[in-house]
């Protein structure tokens, strides 16, 4: 009976396969260090929306400016 | 302050898209693993393209309707802001690819029909710039802007579901239905989606009062 017995080690290696977890960053995250990432992108993006925020008074400032003028 | 309550929203929102989107779990997957998270600002701008290029054509129907050029201008600038968004979304898709499907140019429908409809609107910029007639210009860049926007629909959202291809949501591959995409990535997902159509806006509205600014002093020489 080779191909029940066949049958038997697929299955047996399919389920064995499910279990093994994709792998993921869990090492990184343990250590803290994501954290490192996350501080570093929200500083840039703090500070480009902070550089827009300026443009935005500046246009504002500039519009106010033409408006005294008329 | 209140006026600019969506500025606010959009800082927000992006933040804690940051924030969640490094930190919240995310289901783990085979080939994507921990890249799935690219999801979080990969999609956004194609979320963000569709509505700067839905914005711009809502203009360029104004703009014949009633022709001021305000409308051409939000136009105009809408679809400047839809561009850059496009091109982010197609530059991070193809890192994304290189490392997901094994190259950054994978031929996929999708990958393809973004990629054109983003010549259709290059190509609406070359349009406005041949030609030196302001009235022309928007006139016909309105017309164009209409076929442009009616182009990319099919390009995006119909063609790559009626082939195979390999993002997911289309060609019988699942969309978020697939992970149950379980409503812990739709907490983040969709708040980066509004965040980043709102700094869209935010970007777009500071170029058309530039513009306007522009105008402004334009007449005032003018005049004296």
């Amino acid at each position: 009976m080779p191909r029940y017995l066949l049958i038997t080690l697929f299955t047996l290696f399919s389920i064995s396969l499910q279990a093994q977890e994709p792998e993921m960053a869990d090492t990184m995250r343990s250590e803290g260090k994501i954290y490192v990432v996350v501080a570093i992108l929200l500083l840039i993006l703090a500070g480009l929306i902070g550089y827009l925020i300026m443009i935005d008074r500046k246009v504002t400032r500039l519009e106010d400016k033409l408006k005294d003028k008329n | 302050m209140i006026k600019n309550w969506w500025k606010i929203a959009s800082v927000i929102l992006l933040l804690y898209t940051v924030i969640a989107g490094f930190l919240f779990s995310v289901p783990r997957l085979v080939i994507v693993n921990e890249t799935i998270r690219a999801l979080y600002f990969h999609v956004p701008m194609w979320f963000g393209m569709v509505i700067m290029f839905l914005v711009s054509t809502v203009y360029a129907i104004r703009y014949l309707r009633n022709s001021t050029p305000v409308n051409d201008v939000v136009s105009v600038e809408f679809a400047n802001a839809g561009l850059v968004f496009g091109l982010l979304g197609i530059f991070t898709g193809m890192i994304w690819a290189n490392y997901t499907w094994g190259s950054p140019w994978h031929g996929d429908p999708k990958q393809n029909g973004a990629a054109i409809a983003l010549l259709v609107y290059l190509a609406y910029f070359v349009l406005r710039g041949s030609l030196s007639n302001e009235e022309q210009r928007a006139r016909l860049g309105a017309v164009y802007n209409i076929f442009a926007f009616a182009a990319m629909i099919p390009l995006i959202f119909i063609i790559p579901r009626m082939t195979s291809s390999m993002h997911p949501g289309s060609g019988g591959n699942p969309g978020f239905n697939m992970y149950d995409l379980d409503s812990k990535m739709r907490m983040v997902f969709y708040p980066a989606v509004a965040g980043w159509i709102l700094l869209g806006v935010w970007i777009a509205s500071l170029r058309i009062r530039t513009r306007r600014l522009e105008e402004h002093i334009l007449e005032l020489e003018d005049h004296a």
